[in-house]
């Protein structure tokens, strides 16, 4: 027991170093490169000087919605694929990511962006979502029973009919809102709006506690259904509660930063290969490695071809599947169940 | 300990078990037989509140089991499934999911107890030497050993067994049910077990249930179930009924259509 248990608390603190170090090395790098002890001494110094501005308006609050996003991903990554029993569900497999795209889209069409502000873009995302949870849910109860593979494949078949309905609308759109489309499907951690970040934050870690609730009913629901009822585990509410987190998890990152995809496929998967997987310590390393993972993503992105920044999503995808195709053929283990 | 009444129950619309009656008593090996589709599984799905029923009740230590709540109830009746899942934890990890129900409210970590409790499940079943293996590794025998070993960390009053025997050799059937066996003597633990294998069933319980149509067709010892009318009968199958040498408990031998012509053509010889 003792033992377990600082096994896992030598990972947390090593994922939290790593994160840390993460953190730092983007404070640092960028457009103009500021070495670490400078740094400090800006601090000390206090605002006033472009080198503050830059680390606090610009880096640092990139480096906060990483956390929170990254987080947030993982952990609904984790969720889902505890849920599902399914190495390859991820928190967009459940056509939210196409149902906040969508909403966006109309808004950007519709002009709406221009009469109620920037704040709008998110909001009309979050609402998408929404719409796509409450549908693919309401679609997957029968007799109120929630099926758990209905909800899957209502999720697939929702996020094809989304992306269909975006070609669509971008296929009519103009040029102008085009631009606009793609950059924000494109996804991007470039968030002015302080509220925003806060907000994010505050939902990733609270869907990070919530979760731990659950991390029993999740180690028991590894096993089946029928299995975690037997024991003990009342599965239709614990069905039901995941489903609702992992789903404003997902929603809320969606509508803050766009859509960022492989970092809640990739990063459970990546950590359960070394910490194990039990829920109890496979949630809170989640949402550290997540958060690392995507700020490390975010710091090459726009740095790599600077000034130009290259969308985020496009650096996840290449890092994240790369080391986990190589961890995985050098490991010698099929990752997830079955 | 456990007396059903009345019971009918099934899935959506369709009623699968009718009018089944039956009860058992505090430290009884019972097993359940009957033709695949019969509802044997169904039995054990409604004692583990998995279905909802359609009448009738289940009283366990004549509490409704409706009215006792889910975590309750996984601390009294420990299940085997059929199938076993596969994972990637180790046997001591799957051994201590069977804790799961005593948790405490707060409780985090598994305490103390915790572990040697799964521990002394794992040397009953005599898995002990396999514990940080993955689960993914071991053996079909092994893991329906690890799999009953989980349900003994449960500690459970009742332990409902579906076919704890089905692919395995016979070492390992043996194996499995004389574990079984010494569970229900040694500790008092009360043991209802689906099996499919005629004679193991006609070995190894106290009782036997036979389960035909989803309605109970007869009660009894094993002389009194296994007669071989009876079995004829439900299971649509001439088979011969002879004694064990060793045991004298009723033995079931089948007669494959090829011999049966046979027989037939001889006897018309006769005439």
């Amino acid at each position: 027991m003792g033992k377990k248990l600082t096994r896992w608390i030598i990972w947390i603190l090593f994922l939290a170093g790593i994160f840390l170090a993460v953190s730092i090395f983007s404070l640092c790098i960028g457009a103009a490169g500021i070495p670490f002890k400078k740094v400090i001494s800006i601090i000390i110094e206090g605002k006033g000087t472009t080198e503050y501005s830059i680390i606090f308006d610009i880096r640092l609050p990139r480096i906060i919605l990483g956390l929170a996003i990254g987080g947030a991903l993982s952990i609904s990554g984790v969720i889902l694929q505890g849920m599902f029993r399914n190495p390859l569900v991820e928190p967009y497999t459940l056509g939210i990511s196409g149902g906040a795209a969508l909403g966006v889209c109309l808004n950007i069409v519709l002009g709406l962006n221009r009469t109620f502000g920037a704040f709008s873009l998110p909001v009309s995302g979050f609402i998408g979502a929404v719409m796509v949870i409450l549908l693919v849910y309401w679609l997957s109860i029968r007799r109120g029973i929630l099926k758990i593979q209905g909800l899957l494949l209502c999720g697939v078949m929702i996020s094809f009919i989304s992306s269909s309905l975006i070609m669509l609308i971008m296929a009519v759109s103009r040029t102008e809102d085009l631009h606009g489309i793609v950059f924000w499907i494109m996804g991007s951690l470039e968030e002015p709006n302080w509220a925003l970040i806060k907000l994010a934050l505050w939902v990733s870690v609270f869907g990070l506690v919530i979760s731990y609730l659950f991390c029993l009913d999740l180690n028991a629901l590894s096993l089946g259904e029928e299995e975690a009822l037997h024991l003990g585990v009342n599965i239709e509410r614990t069905k039901r509660l995941l489903f609702i987190i992992a789903s404003l998890l997902t929603g809320c990152s969606v509508s803050v930063v766009g859509i960022i995809g492989f970092v809640g496929l990739v990063v459970p998967h990546f950590v359960r290969m070394f910490v194990g997987s039990d829920h109890r310590i496979l949630l809170a390393s989640s949402f550290l490695a997540g958060g690392a993972f995507l700020i490390f993503c975010d710091t090459l992105a726009r740095t790599i071809i600077s000034p130009l920044e290259l969308p985020v999503g496009v650096i996840t995808g290449i890092l994240g599947g790369s080391i986990f195709v190589y961890a995985m053929t050098k490991r010698q283990v099929i990752l997830g169940e079955k | 300990m456990l007396e059903i009444r009345n019971l009918a129950c099934g899935y959506h619309s369709k009623v699968v078990l009718h009018d089944v009656n039956f009860s058992v008593r505090k430290g009884e090996l019972l097993g359940i037989i009957g033709p695949n589709g019969s509802g044997k599984t169904t039995l054990l799905r409604a004692i583990t509140k998995v279905i909802k029923l359609d009448k009738g009740e289940i009283l366990l230590e004549r509490k409704n089991i409706w009215s006792i709540s889910l975590k309750v109830l996984a601390g009294e009746i420990a299940v085997v499934s059929q199938s076993p899942p596969l994972n990637h934890m180790s046997v001591e990890e799957f051994v201590l999911l069977g804790r799961i129900p005593h948790y405490r409210r707060s409780q985090f970590l598994e305490t103390k107890r915790d572990f040697e409790i799964a521990q002394k499940a794992m040397s009953l079943t005599d898995t002990l030497k396999l514990k940080d293996r993955p689960m993914s590794e071991i053996s079909g025998g092994e893991r329906q050993l690890v799999v009953i070993a989980r349900a003994l960390a449960q500690e459970p009053k009742l332990l409902l067994l579906d076919e704890p025997t089905a692919h395995l050799d016979i070492t390992h059937q043996v194996g499995v049910l004389d574990l079984i066996k010494s569970l229900n003597k040694e500790f008092g633990l009360t043991v209802i077990m689906i099996l499919h294998d005629l004679n193991l069933a006609s070995e190894y319980c106290q009782r036997l249930v036979l389960i035909n149509k989803g309605r109970i067709h007869k009660i009894g010892e094993p002389q009194e179930v296994l007669d071989y009318q009876i079995i004829e009968e439900v299971y649509k199958t001439v088979v011969v009924v002879e004694k064990n040498p060793i045991s004298s408990k009723p033995y079931i031998l089948v007669v494959s259509e090829e011999e049966r012509q046979r027989r037939e053509q001889r006897c018309r010889g006769k005439d």
